[in-house]
């Protein structure tokens, strides 16, 4: 082996990185910008909707499966999973969602909670 | 010239190194499930096992990279996962390894713009899978944070795997 100067990051790399993180702002920002107040929430288990509900009233809803169960609770007008028995606890430490389009993902479970509008 | 040196290592010597690496791997992927990483996203990760894939790719090559990922991810899997946890990374893995050796070959950035490629691909592929296992198109955009936290990562772990190709020799 030859004892070139192999750089460990060349401008190229930058380049890629910065176009990378670039173009994740901009379309994030371009999609949080579209997104407005939802008015129901979607609770989808196994790709069916089990239950809707109007983000103006404060309720809870247990999602029960064979996989397990997610406490889903809207307060506020925003939406939190509470409560989940699932391994990596993902959706419960998921921030507040209320805007149309967010959701929260509980992949162990098949669950996907969504803002419609 | 460093393309050429991958052959010098001998067959025998590969399948010893691929049970050294899987094991390094493994506990790489169990130092990283100690550190939680709050993106609501399963799976997302820092990729310090793709440190060991990269490693491997350079040096080893293609075929032990994909025995090395699969052993890696099956068992640790098996130990401290499950069924959904072994497909959703293996997903990852696949894209991953396939687009670090496209990079690779295509010569236009060192291993830092490799690793980066790799991370995004890896991201990429899991949330790919988490919209087939969900039924449901719209968590996409997941992707964008996972595709930023993945190409600052790949940079960090692209430049620890430079250090170490420049100074271990197998
Ligand atoms: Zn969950």
């Amino acid at each position: 082996m030859k004892p070139e100067k192999e750089k460990l990051i060349s401008i190229g790399d930058i380049v890629l990185l910065a176009t990378v993180i670039l173009l994740c702002v901009v379309v994030t920002v371009l999609l949080v910008t579209s997104r407005e107040d939802g008015l129901e929430v979607e609770i989808v288990s196994d790709g069916e909707v089990v239950k809707t509900m109007e983000l103006k009233k404060d309720a809870e809803y247990e999602v029960v499966t064979d996989r397990g169960t997610n406490l889903v609770v809207i307060e506020d007008g925003q939406v939190t999973v509470k409560e989940a028995d699932c391994p990596d606890k993902v959706c419960v430490n998921h921030k507040p969602i209320s805007m149309t389009g967010e959701t929260i993902i509980c992949l162990p479970h098949k669950l996907v909670i969504e803002i419609v509008e | 010239m460093s393309e050429n040196k991958v052959n010098s290592v001998s067959q025998n010597k590969i399948t010893a190194l691929s049970g050294v690496f899987i094991a390094l791997a493994m506990i790489l992927s169990y130092l990283e499930n100690l550190i939680p990483i709050n993106v609501a996203v399963p799976g997302v990760k820092l990729g310090l096992a793709n440190l060991v894939t990269i490693v491997s790719l350079f040096k080893l090559g293609l075929k032990p990279t994909i025995v090395i990922s699969i052993g890696r991810i099956v068992l640790s899997g098996v130990l401290f996962g499950n069924v959904t946890v072994i497909i959703y990374s293996l997903a990852g893995a696949f894209l991953s390894i396939l687009v670090m050796y496209i990079v690779k070959k295509i010569k236009i950035f060192t291993v830092t713009g490799v690793s980066i490629c790799g991370a995004v691909a890896h991201n990429f592929g899991q949330i790919i899978v988490a919209a087939l296992i969900l039924e449901n198109a719209n968590i996409m955009y997941y992707m964008l944070v996972l595709a930023a936290i993945g190409a600052l990562a790949g940079t960090a772990i692209g430049i620890l795997s430079g250090i170490i190709l420049k100074n271990i020799r197998f």
